[in-house]
Formats: structure tokens, sequence, C-alpha cells
């Protein structure tokens, strides 16, 4: 940028453009408008009265892929060339009627986004003609013709990368294999991406709930001229392009289970095995713990990293790791047994997908984990409440009990009426793994014990893992990423981790933090589990850099959120809670803590409006006295302060939470309504 | 509290001077007076003179007043009681029907008159002027990130500090971030305990924290006053205790008062008594409902019934504007008194109080089952 420039003769259109090209470029006052005059405001703060799309933002912060061709001077010429053609103005043809053009128009919107710009726009538009504007037709006609059509452009598709010609083949291939009642399966996929684009001019009321607005396509309103000439970012297309790159669904693995069941050790050992641990850290390991006497700790101090945890033998907070399987790209999150850290164990849960439960085989240990007062049950529990729907149980430590075929039915027999009957899981979600965390057997292959093998032929934990189904991942919601930590990174600017919810963010966003209320321009994200650094989509761990906010703004517990749909904050909410194996029963003016992903706060059941049925939630009593054990009820509840909560149907991740009192959980919930 | 003058006939008119000693005094005594109420303090006043020829000057003077009450004012954290109302005795420099703020203060003789004493009142007097009853204790209640610095006396629990620091979790390669927050985070508590805590009042020191959090800080706090050569800290080692809670947050503090080694510390404080009774109750509503009721309406028909065996009441109900409605508690207090019943007046700041308050602030645990009260509905409101 020149120093002496007019600024007075500037095309503002034009700098806006290159000012958001390059995200990174600016700093942080430049971008966050402080006081700024009402002329500068107009131009480049977000109004929401003015029905400023958001698909501005986000096109502008696609670094230009063109711009790069035109560095190497071999194929600029070619380059320019193949601009110039996609440049033409497309002519409609001039004897359409009304409706058909509209039809038209929209028939090219599906074209452009699936194609993007591989394809030169009068191609599009023949095509779209010739199916009679049936995009489906069109997009088989397009796939078959590169290949027929020996015209002036035939070259120019080839020379425009290969890479991107063979991707968007295998993508019409797939398109077109679904025959026609597959179609509105198609255009469905596509209508979230008009949907997040429309929804901004459309808010107001609205914009407090998340809800899929289905708004005409943009095509039938006039598109602004940056909306139309790129293509627009499509949720569900750019994840399933992301993911089809990276080859491998992401999963977010808890394990779960009683003190001293061996979870860490088995974790550590499992990566270890893995390749997640290189031998030099692992021999450091085996021989600090030899020297504290604690040797058989050394596969624990993998996941165990402070002092404190290792003196003393237990985990105390979720320890984030990660390994990769054939098929997944797993986080596994490796939560505390002991009873006092049960909070930390929540926050694990609710980032996790699956969960395996480990057990401890030996005989008495089983039983105190598994009867009242062991953490087996309620993490169980817990577990299922916080959403997890498959679960691997581990029987670990089998070896002291010499492999015995007996012993392992016996424990999954156990175990298996319990998760069945109380927890409502379904048998068929549930796998049994005979394991042993310290030898590592039965981990990543086949037993080589004979013992074992002469009677197990069932899978081994690897294999389990492989076979856990990810979960349908909200991507075409709203974004909400919920923060489980805040730290300080190396540069100034102000980390935080946590899961994306549902939705997805890109780097370059404004986002808004509830319940504080700030805003802030995400820098970066790093993804746990995924290469990609500048999107990230729900249920991804993602670390994040944020820019203009401080520290001591944003805390755990904090939703992000876009400007134009945030979250709801509130502090009284009717709740329809599942009530546990209690001791004392729950009144109104029950002092308990509320846990909603890693934020816990104090809360008050303010009323008993009735107590329900469990199955089938018809109403059993209104306004009772109390309730007690096992039962079902719609409450009031109130906390201390204001929290980001939504309701179960809009957001299963924020909408259900979790009340604990006295050092147990008294009851699961999922929010029906905000007052 | 010292009560100096006495002088209640026996339809319960009449007047007592006290004086208050502490700043808990003050809290009975915002129990004690009602609207209506006429009190005598010395205060100060702003007077204007208007001299003969027009000249007007103003002075503050220090006299003493009279007034009926029409308005009372409680801060909790500044232990403050103000009274409004109109001057009703005769004054060199206040007229009659003269509005004035008094400030009730720590050290300095007020007198009471009320038209009516009833039960309720007396025993607040007698009970306020009870020296036994002394147990001050200072509790921590924390866990990683939070903490509340409470003093817990015997009428009342105040929160004097509530710490909030962000710790950064652990990550791979990074645990350094996370135990320098931790550090910032017990230096904070520490400050907050030397600024609140009266070593010299105070008996006992309770930290409270799920985990090891409390043994990480006690340890760390004492590095700490070793390091900076703290006499306070040091002198008082001995007064530090450690228990267990279930979790950071205030009404974890019902939990550490029901812990045996604190009970046994504090002898028999009113607020470990009352978190017992409000056990009792839950225990018996689970156990066999038919003998647990809460509410005034349900309540009220046990004791018609003669069933009350403990009324547990909470202090905030006997502060209702309407003098009508205290009579009614007081009312219910006496018959189950008559009946042979126990009753407990709850404290209204303590945690087990103000849970008792949102639970309609009546709740009684019967003699013998009454399960037709179990059909009726209960009232909407209160």
């Amino acid at each position: 940028m020149s120093r002496h420039r007019s600024v007075r003769g500037l095309n503002y259109d034009e700098e806006y453009d290159d000012y958001y090209c390059d995200a990174y470029g600016h700093s942080v006052e430049d971008s966050a408008n402080f006081c700024a005059s009402p002329g500068f405001e107009q131009q480049y703060m977000f109004d929401r009265s003015k029905s400023t799309a958001m698909g501005d933002y986000i096109v502008g912060t696609n670094p230009d892929e063109e711009d790069d061709d035109d560095d190497d001077s071999d194929g600029k010429d070619k380059a320019m060339s193949r601009r110039r053609l996609d440049s033409v103005h497309v002519e409609f043809p001039s004897n359409l009627s009304p409706t058909s053009e509209a039809r038209l128009k929209e028939c090219l919107e599906v074209l452009r986004d699936i194609s993007g710009e591989s394809i030169p726009e009068p191609f599009l538009l023949n095509a779209a003609i010739e199916a009679n504007y049936d995009s489906n037709i069109a997009l088989q006609i397009l796939h078959d013709k590169p290949r027929n059509t020996e015209g002036p452009s035939i070259d120019i598709v080839r020379e425009g990368s290969d890479a991107s010609l063979d991707d968007l083949k295998a993508k019409l291939e797939t398109i077109c294999r679904e025959d026609k009642s597959a179609r509105p399966k198609v255009l469905d996929k596509l209508a979230p991406s008009t949907s997040r684009t429309a929804s901004s001019s459309k808010s107001g009321s609205s914009c407090s709930t998340p809800r899929m607005i289905i708004s005409p396509s943009p095509s039938l309103s006039k598109p602004s001229p940056r909306e139309s000439h790129k293509a627009k970012l499509d949720p569900v297309a750019e994840y399933e392009k992301e993911r089809k790159s990276s080859q491998k669904q992401c999963l977010n693995m808890v394990v779960i289970g009683h003190v001293d069941a061996g979870k860490s050790t088995l974790m550590g050992h499992l990566l270890f095995k893995m390749g997640q641990v290189n031998q030099k850290t692992m021999h450091k390991y085996e021989q600090e713990s030899k020297k504290v006497g604690k040797q058989s700790f050394a596969f624990a101090w993998v996941l165990d990293e402070t002092g404190e945890e290792r003196t003393r033998g237990i985990t105390m907070d979720v320890g984030l790791s990660k390994f990769e399987t054939k098929t997944k790209s797993v986080t596994l999150l490796d939560a505390p047994g002991h009873k006092d850290f049960i909070p930390n164990m929540i926050t694990g849960a609710s980032q996790a997908d699956v969960a395996l439960l480990v057990v401890d085989a030996t005989r008495g240990e089983f039983e105190t984990g598994f009867e009242s007062g062991g953490q087996t049950r309620e993490h169980a529990l817990l577990a299922r409440s916080l959403g997890v729907l498959q679960m691997g149980v581990v029987v670990n430590k089998l070896d002291n009990e010499g492999w015995s075929k007996q012993r392992f039915e016996e424990i999954s027999h156990k175990i298996s009426a319990f998760l069945t009957k109380h927890v409502g899981l379904r048998d068929a979600d549930v796998v049994y793994i005979p394991c042993s965390g310290l030898t590592g057997e039965n981990l990543i292959s086949p037993p080589t014990n004979d013992a074992l093998k002469s009677w197990y032929s069932g899978p081994c934990l690897v294999d389990v893992i492989e076979k856990f189904r990810p979960p349908e991942r909200p991507v075409s919601k709203p974004l909400r990423l919920s923060v489980t930590d805040v730290f300080k990174g190396v540069s100034s600017l102000v980390n935080v981790s946590g899961k994306v919810e549902c939705g997805f963010v890109q780097a370059g966003e404004r986002l808004l933090i509830m319940p504080q209320a700030e805003q802030c321009i995400l820098k970066a994200v790093a993804c746990e589990n995924a290469s990609s650094g500048m999107t990230a989509f729900a249920g991804d761990q993602v670390v994040a850099s944020l820019a203009g906010i401080e520290a001591q703004n944003v805390s755990l517990g904090s939703v992000l959120c876009e400007p134009q749909c945030p979250v709801p904050v509130a502090t009284r909410f009717v709740a329809r809670l599942v009530v546990f194996g209690i001791e004392i029963p729950i009144t109104r003016g029950f002092p308990v803590i509320f846990h909603q992903n890693s934020m816990s706060e104090q809360a008050m059941v303010v009323k008993l409006i009735a107590s329900v049925h469990r199955s089938t939630g018809e109403i059993l009593k209104n306004k009772p006295r109390c309730l007690l054990k096992n039962s079902s009820a719609l409450v009031v509840l109130e906390v201390a302060r204001p929290i980001c909560i939504e309701l179960y149907k809009d957001v299963k991740e924020l909408g259900r939470f979790t009340l604990r009192c006295s050092g147990a959980t008294i009851a699961a919930g999922m929010i029906t309504e905000i007052l | 509290m010292k009560q100096t003058y006495r002088d209640i006939d026996k339809d319960g008119k009449g007047q007592v001077s006290l004086m208050p000693e502490e700043s808990e005094d003050l809290w009975h005594a915002y129990n004690l007076i009602a609207i209506g109420d006429c009190v005598t303090a010395s205060t100060i006043r702003k007077v204007q003179q208007e001299s003969a020829t027009g000249s007007s000057t103003s002075s503050r003077v220090r006299t003493t007043l009279t007034i009926q009450v029409e308005a009372i004012d409680f801060d909790t954290q500044a232990c403050a009681l103000r009274l409004k109302g109109r001057n009703t005795v005769e004054n060199q420099y206040v007229k009659m029907g003269a509005y004035h703020t008094l400030d009730l203060e720590q050290n300095r003789k007020f007198t009471l008159f009320k038209v009516h004493w009833d039960s309720v009142a007396i025993e607040r007097v007698d009970s306020a002027c009870d020296p036994t009853q002394h147990a001050d204790l200072a509790a921590v209640v924390m866990q990683d990130g939070l903490a509340f610095i409470c003093l817990v006396t015997s009428a009342m629990t105040l929160v004097r500090n509530k710490v909030e620091v962000q710790i950064p979790r652990k990550r791979k390669g990074n645990a350094q971030q996370h135990e320098k927050g931790l550090h910032r985070f017990y230096d904070t508590v520490i400050q907050g305990i030397l600024r609140h805590v009266n070593f010299e009042v105070v008996k006992c020191v309770l930290i409270a924290s799920p985990g090891f959090v409390k043994d990480q800080f006690y340890e760390y706090m004492m590095q700490q006053a070793m390091k900076s050569d703290n006499k306070v800290l040091l002198d008082n080692r001995g007064k530090f205790l450690l228990v267990h809670s279930s979790s950071g947050f205030k009404h974890a503090l019902k939990e550490v008062l029901m812990d045996p080694v604190v009970t046994m510390k504090l002898a028999d404080t009113k607020a470990a008594g009352e978190v017992k009774s409000l056990e009792a109750f839950y225990v018996m509503l689970k156990t066999e409902p038919s003998r647990a009721f809460y509410g005034l309406k349900h309540v009220q028909k046990a004791n018609e019934a003669q069933a009350i065996e403990t009324l547990m009441v909470s202090d905030s109900l006997f502060r209702a504007q309407e003098v009508g409605k205290r009579k009614i508690y007081v009312d219910l207090v006496d018959s189950v008194r008559d009946n042979g019943g126990d009753v407990k007046i709850f404290s209204s700041l303590h945690v087990s109080g103000e849970q008792l308050d949102q639970l309609t602030g009546v709740a009684a645990i019967l003699r013998f089952p009454m399960p037709d009260l179990e059909e009726e509905e209960i009232s909407d409101e209160d």
C-alpha cells in the first residue's frame, strides 16, 4: 500500500474487497472500529437493519484462489484468457417467460454451487436450458459433455487443474447415481446454504431461537454482486468435501469408570501401541515411575501430566489426546474416576459421542465399583444423559482372574442388565471386551494369551472403536461453540478451546461471546482431529484464537456464536427432570449445582410443576410436594447468574444438563422452555 | 448484646433497652424492630437556626430522639441498620412529627418500645443476650477457581468475599499455565482471608473443598507465610481445619457444618443445629412422607390436630410488614409450644435458613402420620 495515496479519491468498494481479502494483514484496531465516524461506520460496521448478508463477510475472507495463479509467469497468459472467459457476461435467452427465467436462475444457482468455478458459465447455462431447468438432468449433461463436446473451450476446462475436475466428476457421479426419488434430498442438502445467508435479512424476533429458516432461493430475490460472482459457502457441501479429503471420520470418545479401574493405564497403553507415544518418552516414564515406586502407573503418566496427578496416582482433570485407526480419527477424553472430580468427568462426557466404560474384573474390586457408592453406575448414567448412545464395556484386569471366561460373563451379565434397564442403552449398542491395560492384551491385536484365546474370538479394543458409528453432525444449524478452557497462547491473542456443538466456523469471522455479549474476531481455528486450520465443523474439538477481547471476558461455559443468531441467555427455565436414585427427596427451594458442558453454577429448584410418567410423559400429579427417587417431573429451575441455554429440541448439546447435590448426581434434565 | 433495662407488663406492653456489642447484634435488632414500634436512640441531626436578623446558620447537634418506625433497612454486608420514622417526643431541636432516620450503631444504647411483646420477640432478646452462644467461625469453601470466604456466627452466615479466578486446564506439554493460574487463585484467597478474618475473634477457620484443593491450598498458604514471615498466619496455624465438601459453592457449607469433626470442635452452634433439623425433615419426607409437611396451610392443619413434633420457621416470616401476618406465625409457634412441640426458628441468613425460606418458610415433622393431609393441594404461593 503506497504511503501517498489519494484517500479522497478512493473507490471504497474496491478497498473493501482488498481489505477483507487478507484477514491476517491488519491489526485488531483496524477491524474493531472503535469510535468510527458515521460514514466509516456505515461503510464497514454490521447493521442488522440493513439486511447485509453474512455471505458478504464470508466470501470476502476467502483467499482469492485465482490470484495465486497469476504468480507463475508461465501460465499467466492462459490464466488471463481463462479468466476472461469466466467473466464473460452470461446473457439469458431473451424469449423466456418470467417463470422459466426464475427456474433457470434457480437451476444455475444449484449448478454453480456444485461445480464451483471449474465450468464456465455459458456451459452451465446451455446445460440448464437443455435439461429444461432440471438441475439433476443438467448435472448429468455436464458430466457427459466435457468428453464428447470438442468445443473451443475444452482445453480450458482441461487446463483448469485436473484434480479439481476429477473431484467434480466424482461429485457429479455420486449425485447422478441417486435416482429421481433422491432429488429432493439433494436440494434439501443445498438449502441450508441459502438459509444461512438469507436468515440475516429475515432475522429480528426469530433470531433468538435457532431455527432452520427455509427461505426462497436467493436467485429469486436480487443477489448482491459480491454474492453472485463467487460460489457461496455451503456448510454441508464443505463439510462433506473436507471429510472426503481427510478420509477419516472423527469421533469423540470418553473413557469412564470407577476410580482405579485402570482407565488411564488402558488408554496410555493403547496410545503407546498405536504409536502416539514414542519409545523414548515411554522409557522415561517407566524409569521415573519406577523411581517413585509406582511402576504400574507408567502408562497412566502418558495422560496424567501434572505433578499432582502423578504423585497421587489418580487422574484429576480430563486428559485430551488423539489417535487414528484405519477409518477413524479419534479424540480421546480420559475422564477422572474419583468421586470428587465428577464435575470434570461431566465436562469430558458432554464432549463425547461414544464412551468406553472400564470396569475392574478383580474379585471385590468390580463389586465395590458397581454397588451403590461406586462410580461405575453414576458414570454410565451420566454418560447416557449427556448424549452417549454407544458404549464399549472394557472388562479390564482380567489377567488377575486368570482370564476366566466365567468371570467375564458374570460381569458382562450384571452390567448388561444395568445398562439396558436403568441406563436405557440398547443391547445392540453395547459391546463387551476382555482386556488388560497393563499387559496390553487384546488392545490392538487379537489375544495372544492362550487362556483368553481358548474362549474369546471377538474383536479387540481397536476393532470396537473402529465399529462405533459417529453421530449425525448438525452442521447446518447456526454456530454454537462452547468454551471449555481459556488460556494464553504464544501470541497476544486469547486462546479458547472447546467443542463446536453445531454449525461451522471459519477463521476471520466476527463472533459474539455470550453471555458476556462481547464481540471478537476469530483469527484462527485449529482442530484437534483434523488437519485443516481454517474451518471447523460441528463435533470438532478446536482451539480458537480470538482477537479484540480480554481473557477475563471469556469464561468456562461461554458460548461463541454468530452475531445474527445469538444463543439465548437466561436464568430461569422450565425443564423436564429425570431423577436418579437419590437419598433425599427434591422439594422446592432445593439448592443444586447445575452442570452443563464444562460449566457449573449454583441453582435452585424454584417450583415443582408436575410429576410426569417416566416414559410416556403424561402428567401424574400437579404440584407434587416432593420428588422421590427414580421419578420424572417438570420443574422450574433458577440459576444464580445468566447462562447460555438452548431448548433441547433445538440444540441437544446445550439443552441438556445434570444436577448434583452434596457429591451425588441427583438428576438429569432437558430444557423445555425458557422463561 | 447487653440488656440494660426491661419493663414489660402483663399484657406485653413495655420497653427494653439494649446495647449492641457486635455486628450480629444489629441483625437481632433488625429482627426485633417492627414497623410501628418506637425506638429511642442518640443521633446526629442537622439543625437550621434563624437569628433575629433573618440570617440562618446550620449546625449539627447530637441529641436523643424517639421515632415511630416507618421503614427498616438492613445491610447485611456492612451490618448497618437504619430506621426511618417520625418524631414522637418533644425535643429541643426537632419538631413533633418531623421525619428522622436513626442509624443504630454498635456500642450505642437504644430503647425499643412495643405495644405488644410477643413470645418470639422476647425469646429473641433473651437469646441475643446469652453470652454462651458465641461461636465465631470463618469458613473458606473452595474448588478450583472458585472460593467463598464466609463468616459464620450463631445467627448469621456472611459471605465476605467471593473469589473467582480462571484457571487454564492442563494440556499436552503445558502444565505451566495451569500451575500459574492455580497460584494466582491461591494468592487471592490468602489475601481474602487476611483481609476478612479477624483471628482475634475467630476461633476456627474451616477450609473445605472437594478433592485435594484444600490440602494443596493449605500447604501453599503456609509456605507463603513462611516466605513472607507472616506472623498472623503462622501464629494461628492451629486454628485451620481442613474438611471435605462436595463443591466450592456456598451451600456446600451445609455439608461442612454437618461434618462430625466440625461439630465436635464447635460444640453446638445454632447453624449446625439448624442444618441437622432440616436434614431430619428431608429424611422424614423420604421415609414417611405423611409425617413431614411444609407450607403454612398444611402445617396449620397439622397443628390443629396437635400433631407437630418439630416446627421449623424462618425468621424472615416474623419480619413481615403486616402485623396480622406476623401474628399468625407467632400464634402458630405459641400453640406448638403449648402442645409440647419443639420450635426452631431458623436464621434466614444461614444456608439452611435460605433453603427453608424457599421451602415456604415453615416446615414441620409430625408425631404421627396424617395421610389425608397429603391429598390436599398445597396453596399456590407460600
